[in-house]
């Protein structure tokens, strides 16, 4: 139930937010240092990261719950401790993926 | 319309037969978005200066405008089929249903452009 509601929830932010983001970006590179400074300003900022990490865990949990989802379509997974074990540990990779995606941008 | 047997019920009520074709796709995509979201994040990771030059210069090589772009399409394809079926679940008016469909397909498609031709114009030396 939560799983499902997660992935819809980050699957319908990341297509209106994050999409947005990413054509700021591109946009933003492609009109020039001034353009981009101020994306990179806008970014930078605490709302702005928090949306930047918020955009990263909501990537990791649809895409969790997303490779769930393939397994459960080959007609493997359905068995009820195996069900709730992978219901259970999806969200929680992606949060493991997400802090480790951050330490690997803000670390080196 | 029969009342019959289950299948006599619904048979001639009809889906409009692209039901298997959309998941089928929705799953394409997915693929799509994995492989190339990983090589955007490993990308990321492994970039380290995100001046505008440093970024415009990676952006603009061959191998990784082509990545960019073929990730804007299945990303905006995915997205495009996951917030139809959210219009499908939540608006049941066939005018509004309608509307927002065919809004979707204006933004999708022109967000998706917008983001191509980003990537083509740094590729091609427009600016810098």
């Amino acid at each position: 139930m939560l799983v499902s509601i997660l992935h819809r929830a980050t699957g319908d932010g990341l297509a209106v937010v994050g999409l947005g983001v990413l054509l700021w970006w591109l946009g933003a590179l492609a009109s020039g240092p001034e353009a981009y400074a101020t994306f990179q300003s806008a970014m930078g900022s605490i709302p702005g990261m928090i949306v930047l990490i918020g955009l990263s865990w909501a990537f990791f949990t649809h895409m969790m719950s997303g490779l769930r989802h393939f397994v459960l379509d080959i007609g493997a997974g359905y068995e009820l401790d195996t069900n709730r074990m992978w219901s259970i540990a999806s969200p929680i990779i992606a949060i493991v993926f997400t802090a480790a995606f951050w330490a690997a941008i803000l670390l080196r | 319309m029969g009342n019959g047997t289950s299948i006599g019920r619904v048979r001639g009520l009809g889906s409009a037969h692209h039901g298997a074709h959309h998941w089928l796709v929705q799953r394409f995509t997915a693929i799509g978005n994995v492989v190339l979201m990983s090589w955007l994040l490993v990308s990321l990771v492994l970039m380290g200066d995100f001046g505008h030059s440093n970024v415009a210069k990676w952006l603009s090589q061959p191998l990784p405008a082509t990545a960019m772009i073929l990730l804007v399409t299945s990303l905006f394809w995915h997205a495009r089929l996951g917030l139809q079926v959210l219009i499908e679940d939540y608006l049941h008016e066939a005018g509004t249903k309608f509307a927002a469909i065919a809004a979707l397909n204006l933004v999708t498609i022109g967000g998706g452009a917008f983001g191509i031709f980003s990537v083509a114009a740094l590729a091609f030396g427009r600016t810098v």
